[in-house]
């Protein structure tokens, strides 16, 4: 059992660059969800918005890549009213049923031979990102030169795209904060408590829960926007349904309606994840036999991760439903 | 007890302007805040709410009663838009409202209160009081980056809330979570958030409701108060001696209709009333029933 490069890749699993495309997501959906109680199961789907804006521009529009920042949060507005129109008025398990839907459709067009032309169907869009690139070499990270020192050792192409990522977690999670302190985000967590308290008092619930599923889809883009970036290519099967439920595992693993929380919470997730898969990989390559049954096999791994996920959330949801870092005395008291 | 009371001029005009109304369902006033007109709401072949005509007299206490099932709360829905009837017109301070959206009733200067009380548990005391301020610069997003633009309106806010909290004896609990409040003090606190947004007209469903006798008698004289700063009350109550105690005019509802309306005093010996909360057949014996 090697211990060391256990340890090294879970800490490296701490910052990567999971951990921050996760961490934006989680800050997006954390809006939504954690101040405004929105179930909101389609973030994947605003992240998609995201990556196929950049993937577009090179793929269809042949435009420089940096239009496709606006055009990736154009794609999520629309998204977000598409959405939020018909179903912002009803109760909020409709919006979880809708925003679950939306996501899966956007994922099966782009992927769709169809629209080929467009969204490149199931290959998805490569060689995009070059102009991202040249900004980070231009600043004098060398693509494929080691930095940092052990165990936070990553390639200067890993390295500028953590940059930019951390960047952007501080920058959301900044502002988030402060819209969350100001008389706006009272108005989010007093609708997520009781919507006719609030509209008796005379806000328009429709128009914030609107904002609020907005902001944070925008917020979610920009996670699209970076996954994208790092792996210079846009894939439809990344987008899918289970990684909304990865993200929002993390948040709730960090503590929902928590800055602090939407960000430790994906770190730790990918700290986690990454511990238990290199753990259990070293198992595998060794494996335990009882009798003629091989207890892992190399090839098991991965699913069984997964289910751990599944166990630990159930197990969070049950012990600890404010999360690592969220409020206690928050969470205590029952909706009336 | 009545004879030692005094009133503020408002309510002094409107005592003097309600005693010479007709003492009849539907009757005028001279000067309404809020009159209802044909308002009919039906739930499949229910009709919850048919009244033909209401007029609730400016700096008045009214008080609208009824059994259980009577409409009174849903009347409350249809005027603040939370609920739409099938037909009929309303209008509040001389404005129809029926095109209305019920969040810009609060602005428009008409705001309620809920029978099930609706304190937001998860926001400290102080928080549930600001959400009630409305026209909040901060609560555009936009704005509420930047600190510079709210905080001074924020703290002219805060200074009517203190104010507001110490009048309703909840100042200690400034910064507790409204879910550590007692069912009485969410009540007052409920009151003073609805007071936040300055209302002209106070619709309170049932503020008396799990509420403890002594706290009564001190929400008794903040309703008063509230006529004799100039506001009017229009409340739901089952509680008859408060009823008695606080109303300048009663609206009787039964089966969704407006059945009998006067002063306090009319009401408890029309007959009309008593038969509509204790049966029509009350005080006969069977054998009287049946021999009639």
């Amino acid at each position: 059992m090697d211990w060391p490069l256990i340890i090294e890749n879970s800490l490296k699993g701490l910052v990567g660059i999971n951990a921050v495309y996760f961490a934006i997501a989680a800050i997006g959906m954390n809006v939504q969800y954690g101040y405004t109680g929105l179930l909101n199961f389609g973030q994947a789907g605003f992240m998609a918005c995201g990556a196929y804006g950049l993937g577009m521009t090179a793929h269809y529009f042949d435009i420089s890549m940096w239009w496709g920042i606006p055009l990736g949060i154009v794609f999520s507005v629309v998204l977000g009213l598409l959405m939020g129109i018909p179903t912002l008025r009803l109760r909020a398990d409709y919006l979880a049923i809708v925003t679950i839907a939306a996501a899966e459709i956007i994922r099966l067009v782009v992927r769709s031979v169809r629209f080929k032309t467009y969204f490149g169907g199931s290959d998805g869009i490569n060689n995009f990102s070059e102009s991202f690139r040249k900004v980070g070499t231009d600043l004098g990270i060398q693509q494929s030169s080691e930095y940092g020192f052990r165990p936070f050792q990553f390639t200067g192409r890993e390295l500028w795209t953590l940059i930019i990522g951390w960047l952007l977690v501080a920058l959301f999670g900044f502002l988030v904060y402060k819209l969350m302190k100001s008389p706006w985000g009272r108005v989010l967590k007093a609708i997520r408590e009781d919507e006719d308290a609030v509209r008796s008092l005379g806000k328009s619930v429709y128009s914030y829960k609107m904002q609020s599923l907005i902001l944070g889809g925008v917020i979610g883009t920009f996670s699209g926007m970076v996954f994208a970036l790092d792996r210079g290519s846009v894939q439809p099967d990344n987008y899918s349904r289970d990684v909304t439920f990865y993200v929002l595992t993390a948040l709730v693993l960090g503590g929902v309606a928590k800055v602090t929380g939407s960000i430790v919470g994906p770190m730790l997730f990918w700290g986690l994840f990454t511990f238990v898969d290199n753990f259990m990989r070293q198992i595998a390559e060794d494996p335990i036999k009882v009798g003629n049954l091989t207890l892992l096999q190399s090839t098991q791994v991965g699913q069984l991760n997964y289910m751990l996920i599944g166990l630990a959330l159930i197990l969070l949801m049950v012990f600890r439903p404010q999360g690592l870092v969220g409020n206690r005395k928050e969470m205590a008291f029952d909706g009336r | 007890m009545d004879a030692e009371r005094t009133y503020g001029e408002p309510a002094t005009r409107a005592r003097e302007a309600l005693g010479i109304c007709e003492r009849s369902p539907g009757s005028r006033k001279p000067d309404p805040i809020l009159v209802a007109h044909d308002v009919r709401r039906e739930f499949g072949g229910i009709v919850a709410v048919d009244v033909e005509h209401l007029e609730v007299q400016r700096g008045s206490i009214t008080a609208l009663i009824g059994p259980n099932g009577a409409g009174k709360t849903t009347f409350f829905n249809l005027m603040t838009a939370f609920d739409t009837p099938n037909t009929g017109t309303w209008s509040f301070d001389g404005r129809s409202m029926e095109k209305v959206q019920s969040h810009r009733t609060a602005a428009m200067g008409m705001v309620r209160t809920f029978q099930l009380t609706k304190s937001l548990t998860k926001l400290t005391v102080i928080e549930n009081m600001r959400l009630g301020a409305t026209d909040q610069i901060g609560e555009k997003w936009w704005n509420g980056l930047f600190g510079s633009r709210w905080r001074a309106q924020e703290e002219q806010i805060t200074e009517r809330a203190e104010s507001l909290l110490a009048r309703f004896n909840l100042a200690h609990m400034r910064d507790e979570y409204a879910g550590a409040l007692s069912g009485g003090q969410r009540k007052l606190l409920e009151m003073a958030r609805a007071l936040m947004t300055n209302p002209r007209l106070v619709m309170l469903d049932e503020p008396m409701a799990g509420v403890n006798p002594a706290l009564k008698q001190s929400l008794n004289a903040h309703i008063r108060d509230l006529r004799d700063q100039g506001m009017t009350v229009l409340f739901v109550e089952h509680d008859m001696d408060m009823v008695h105690d606080i109303s300048d005019w009663v609206v009787v509802m039964a089966e969704g209709r407006i059945i009998a309306e006067g002063t306090p005093d009319d009401i408890s010996r029309n007959p009309a009333v008593i038969d509509a909360y204790l049966g029509a057949h009350q005080g006969r014996t069977l054998l009287e029933e049946s021999e009639g």
